[in-house]
């Protein structure tokens, strides 16, 4: 572990040099840069809140605040943007990455690495706007915005762990990046995001805990919505899973990762 | 530092007979096999003291290329072991990894970060690399408008930028230029005068002897050899030209390769052949002066090319006709027998076998060199083959004192004179 760590360091320079240029070459050749970054999240929550708030009269249910609909729905999507963007990436990165892994000598473990940072870049920008926002519209909920950190580490370690997972798994069986493309979506609808979770009924509420996500985003609703710190003792569960994921992704990552140079 | 040692390596890949073998395997309790193994490369064993310079010879698919991965830690070995000893620089497909929407330099800083340099120590050679790889003002274009040369250049430059303690080179020169390569070269001489140790794969079996003090036969996957490299390199286009009988890893070949060449099986297996089977040539081999069998010829003498053909039907009016080709295809002597009137007028019967035999000046520089054969309808118009064989003899001519060419194909007697005027 602490090779490999060390590995990491020594490559420093590769992992940022990488985010990098992986920012500059998706809007190199665009007139507009790097404000795509921001125009897209911006465009799928004025989607979201014109249908679900105006036209669909959305409210939610004991708050009294214009933006508060809004609010709800960016603390939900940036974060699970974060998570998909890190998923997606991750099962497909030693896919994508083939020729490098075929025929260089480096440290493996450098492009998950790349994956979360330039993830997180992403999110720091739409993110840093939505705060700017809130700052702005003082909806601004103080030092319990300070439990975003302890969050998205969880997030980041869960959707790398099942990431990386996933992403051995792919290169053996295709199918896995397939299925897992069908599998978010449904993920997402039905993770409380876009409606609050006062809108299930009980079955389905009590049904919630069996999804790890549901809890996570919760957290970061709470956050925004109501200025509370998160209730800890529901984050265990989605916890220990990504400690679990993490390890298991390692280790399967450990004993296939010779066979998956053969097999790309 | 610089040492590489090699025990039993063996690389097999898994074969699964179906797309759910695999699944099976993975999921059934026990893990039990559902596989194959295909073996690439089984119980490689050599070593490379520091310093020194390592050719390694064999065919296409003898495993040159799985054995430099596993050295370089690409690929991991099946079975044994590799052991290195200091920093290697591995010229495997140069410009691999380039981004092609990038800069040439922001290439280069990328291409250096995977080698695990900093970005300060690229700033530092960053003006050797520009001067070495020499493509000017492209340097800060986007790869995509360079030339596949410009992109082995700079990668070149860059694999290049700092002394490494062992230097792996494939056939990846083949691409630039011949300043360029001339370039390269000196480089890589002068790394080994430094000290590093060399692996250099080529078929240019010339150039490794002339770069390497040893070299590595593989041959389907195994050690054919391991030893001086003008020995080794020597049995290795045996093993090309002729067959590789009585060949066995690295003993008791020396008195062998000192007699010339006179193996029975002359066929190349690069031959493709092809006719309307009116005829067919049943063998083709050459000859020396003296009437022996051979396939290796000093410079001048006489060279005598005989082949044997078996008429299946009755023919007339058809000419014999023979091709010698460098490597590259370019046609250095062909002739036929449509000018003499006693061959052209003959009619052959059903049955009849027959042995062609043409005889030549030596004149070809010292290389290799390839042999057509053809049996040609010439009454038919346009002619046809009734059986041609292309590349089906390949002979080597080796330099001695009477070579008197330096350059060309061509070697003829020659004399230089200086007089005072």
């Amino acid at each position: 572990m602490s090779a490999m760590l060390r590995a990491l360091w020594n490559y420093r320079g590769f992992i940022l040099g990488s985010v990098k240029r992986e920012f500059q070459s998706k809007y190199r050749n665009s007139l507009l840069g790097a404000a795509w970054t921001v125009l897209n999240p911006l465009a799928m929550i004025l989607v979201y809140t014109v249908i679900f708030a105006e036209v669909m009269r959305a409210r939610l249910p004991g708050v009294d605040n214009g933006f508060a609909y809004s609010i709800y729905l960016c603390a939900g999507l940036l974060t699970w943007g974060l998570f998909a963007e890190i998923i997606g990436r991750g099962q497909n990165v030693f896919l994508e990455n083939a020729n490098l892994l075929k025929k260089l000598s480096f440290p493996r473990m450098c492009l998950p690495v790349v994956i979360i940072l330039s993830a997180l870049l992403n999110f720091a920008i739409v993110f840093g706007l939505f705060t700017v926002f809130l700052l702005v519209s003082s909806n601004f909920p103080g030092d319990a915005f300070l439990a975003m950190l302890p969050l998205l580490a969880i997030l980041v370690l869960f959707s790398i762990g099942l990431g990386i997972t996933l992403g051995v798994l792919n290169v053996f069986f295709r199918d896995i990046g397939q299925f897992f493309g069908i599998f978010i979506t449904f993920w997402f609808w039905l993770t409380p995001i876009v409606y609050p979770v006062s809108a299930l009924s009980d079955g389905i509420r009590d049904a919630m805990v069996w999804n790890p996500m549901a809890a996570l985003m919760e957290g970061f609703q709470q956050i925004f919505i109501a200025n509370r710190w998160p209730q800890w003792e529901n984050l265990w569960p989605i916890t220990l899973l990504a400690l679990f994921l993490c390890v298991t992704g390692l280790g399967l990552f450990r004993r296939h990762v010779g066979e998956m140079v053969d097999e790309l | 530092m610089g040492s590489i040692s090699v025990s039993n390596l063996g690389k097999a890949y898994k074969q699964y007979p179906t797309r759910w073998s695999r699944l099976l395997e993975w999921i059934t309790p026990g893990h039990k096999p559902h596989h194959t193994l295909r073996w690439v490369l089984q119980d490689v064993s050599f070593s490379v003291e520091p310093g020194e310079s390592v050719g390694i010879v064999g065919v296409n698919g003898a495993g040159k290329s799985t054995l430099l991965k596993m050295i370089t830690g690409t690929t991991q070995p099946t079975t044994g072991g590799v052991h290195v000893n200091g920093r290697i620089a591995a010229l495997l497909e140069l410009g691999m990894g380039f981004h092609p929407d990038f800069t040439g330099r922001q290439n280069v800083f990328m291409a250096g970060q995977l080698q695990g340099l900093t970005v300060r120590q690229l700033m530092e050679l960053m003006p050797e690399i520009e001067r070495f790889a020499d493509i000017g003002d492209y340097i800060d274009q986007p790869v995509r408008v360079f030339s596949s040369g410009m992109q082995v250049r700079l990668a070149f430059a860059v694999a290049t930028a700092l002394r490494p303690d062992i230097l792996i080179v494939d056939e990846a020169l083949a691409v630039g230029d011949a300043a360029f390569q001339r370039k390269c070269f000196r480089r890589i001489e002068e790394f080994r005068a430094q000290g590093t140790t060399l692996l250099f794969v080529s078929h240019d079996v010339d150039c490794v002897k002339k770069l390497c003090s040893k070299a590595l036969f593989l041959k389907d996957g195994c050690v054919a050899a391991f030893g001086v490299a003008k020995t080794v390199c020597d049995m290795y286009e045996k093993a090309l030209f002729g067959g590789l009988e009585g060949i066995s890893a690295g003993v008791d070949i020396d008195a062998r390769l000192l007699e010339p060449l006179v193996d029975e099986s002359l066929m190349s297996n690069c031959e493709v052949a092809y006719g309307d089977g009116r005829a067919v040539i049943e063998a083709i081999w050459l000859e020396n002066e003296r009437g022996e069998r051979a396939n290796v010829f000093g410079s001048r003498g006489l060279l005598v090319l005989k082949y044997r053909v078996r008429f299946n039907e009755a023919v007339g009016r058809i000419a014999f006709a023979f091709m010698a080709k460098t490597r590259d295809g370019v046609a250095l002597f062909g002739m036929d027998t449509s000018h003499m009137p006693e061959i052209n007028g003959r009619a052959f019967a059903l049955g009849d076998i027959f042995i062609a035999r043409f005889e030549l000046e030596n004149a070809f520089a010292p290389g290799v060199y390839y042999i057509n054969c053809g049996i040609r309808d010439d009454s038919a118009d346009p002619p046809v083959f009734l059986h041609r064989r292309v590349d089906s003899v390949l002979f080597r001519v080796k330099s001695d004192e009477l070579t008197f060419v330096k350059s060309g194909v061509i070697n003829t007697v020659a004399a230089f004179e200086l007089a005072s005027a």
